[in-house]
């Protein structure tokens, strides 16, 4: 290689035509490939709401599934359901919402048990209907566990109590302990407990594993995970914050009357 | 010293593994070979990036001037990383999700700057691509042999089909808790370093 005769502009030229290729080309990658990544994300969402719902098949496809169900959005604060022309709900960024000085809220730190700092204003809830009835709502929950912010989805029967399944659809918490929060065999635990007691005081919670107690009581309880103390706190603690008065019991209180179909 | 494209695929496997006799690209080896599903599709990535980006640095050898050549570099690697996970992403979500961010850590894997700065820089294009790609296979070969032992113990299973049925999915097999954690990588690795070098002695380091 010819070192001492390089021109000594040549350096910037070549990073600068380099760079300039290289550019294009990942501009063209990520506009092109840009629908196909949104879809992606859309359906995996669909089919973390059907999987908390029980109705997922693996061999219908997707959006055909999804069409029994109707997504709303929710005041959290009043719990009515907001009826504005200017929200698209197949693209209200939920989480974004919650960064938003107008849309979101900072969460008191002495009410954040979730520990997730900021609370959007309206929530998306996914209605799922059997025939002209609503049969169960599905709805979106999160919150810290021990390395990361749990995502999932909790559907609640049209009584507005029991528990019908729930899903978590990301977090990062370790393999093989925390992790286990994502395997079916422990979330189908959490199917028939019961959210409320008959004060419609909150009991539901999550227990350590394998704790005793009496019948009235294991209606509410949902069986953590052995050897995954803080996750099960974590999950335990989001349940509290999302059926609270800061999460959806205002909603709930809305529909109570006469259930979902009220 | 020159050899033939055949010897540049096969030697790179196996008489001068990446990570096995230069112990480069451990991170990732590490990280991403829990599950031999996700260990897979790493190793075709890496693979596909090394073979590309020595193709291309190879081409454009002569252009890049001495000064900025590590930078130069960086950015054709940079620029296939970005490519690769973009496809990834587009149809292949579910392993785009799992495997995160270390699809975009493949920048920092040293097999690939390695082969580009060590080969490419003064190899003709058509044997830096094949150096690239056995260099790949090199780094799949040890990538699968850890994810093998880890899922097989730590999780029951290969590729996602249960082979031993563990405790929490109602069978008998208490699963090894270590394996599913990334730092038991590290033994794993020593134990391949130590038997590769115990059958081929010339890879020992001289005293």
């Amino acid at each position: 290689m010819a070192k001492a005769k390089e021109h000594p502009l040549k350096p910037f030229y070549s990073v600068l035509v380099l760079a300039f290729a290289c550019s294009a080309l990942v501009a063209a990658a990520a506009v092109g490939l840009k629908p196909y990544q949104d879809e992606n994300k859309s359906l995996d969402q669909k089919k973390n709401i059907l999987t908390a719902a029980g109705l997922f098949q693996q061999d219908v496809s997707v959006d055909e599934q999804f069409g029994t169900i109707e997504a709303r959005l929710v005041d959290l604060s009043s719990g009515n359901f907001v009826e504005d022309a200017n929200i698209d709900l197949t693209t209200y960024d939920q989480l974004g919402a919650a960064k938003d000085q107008d849309n979101g809220r900072k969460i008191d730190p002495a009410t954040d048990i979730a520990g997730i700092k900021r609370q959007e204003k309206y929530s998306l809830v996914y209605l799922v209907k059997d025939g002209d009835r609503f049969d169960q709502v599905v709805l979106p929950i999160r919150g810290k566990g021990l390395w990361s912010t749990m995502y999932g989805y909790v559907a609640i029967d049209a009584n507005l109590n029991t528990i019908r399944g729930v899903s978590f659809y990301e977090h990062g918490e370790t393999p093989g302990l925390g992790g286990e929060i994502a395997n079916p065999r422990w979330q189908k635990g959490w199917q028939d407990k019961d959210l409320f007691d008959q004060n419609n005081e909150l009991a539901v919670s999550v227990v350590k594993s394998g704790t005793q107690s009496s019948p009235e009581e294991q209606v509410h309880q949902i069986d953590g995970l052995s050897g995954a103390t803080i996750t099960t706190q974590g999950v335990d603690s989001m349940m509290q914050f999302w059926f609270g008065d800061h999460g959806f019991k205002p909603f709930f209180e809305q529909l109570k009357n006469g259930g979902l179909n009220g | 010293m020159a050899e033939s494209n055949k010897e540049l695929l096969v030697r790179s496997v196996f008489k001068r593994n990446p990570i096995a006799l230069l112990v480069l690209g451990i991170c990732s080896a590490l990280a991403v070979t829990g599950q031999m599903s996700t260990a897979l599709v790493m190793s075709i990535c890496v693979t596909l990036v090394t073979a590309f980006s020595s193709l291309t640095i190879s081409i454009v050898r002569y252009q890049i001037p001495n000064t900025v050549r590590i930078g130069l570099q960086i950015l054709v690697i940079a620029t296939l990383v970005i490519l690769v996970d973009q496809i990834l992403q587009a149809f292949y979500y579910e392993l785009s999700k799992q495997l995160s961010i270390f699809v975009g850590l493949i920048i920092t894997n040293c097999i690939v700057m390695g082969r580009a700065e060590g080969f490419a820089m003064s190899n003709p294009p058509i044997p830096s691509f094949i150096d690239g790609i056995g260099n790949g296979l090199g780094y799949s070969f040890i990538l699968m042999s850890v994810a093998l032992v880890r899922e097989l113990f730590g999780s029951g299973s290969i590729f996602g089909y249960e082979i031993l049925a563990t405790v929490s999915n109602g069978g008998w097999y208490v699963p090894n808790g270590m394996l599913v954690l990334p730092a038991s990588g590290f033994f794993l690795i020593a134990l391949l370093i130590w038997l590769i070098r115990t059958y081929d002695p010339e890879q020992q380091e001289s005293q």
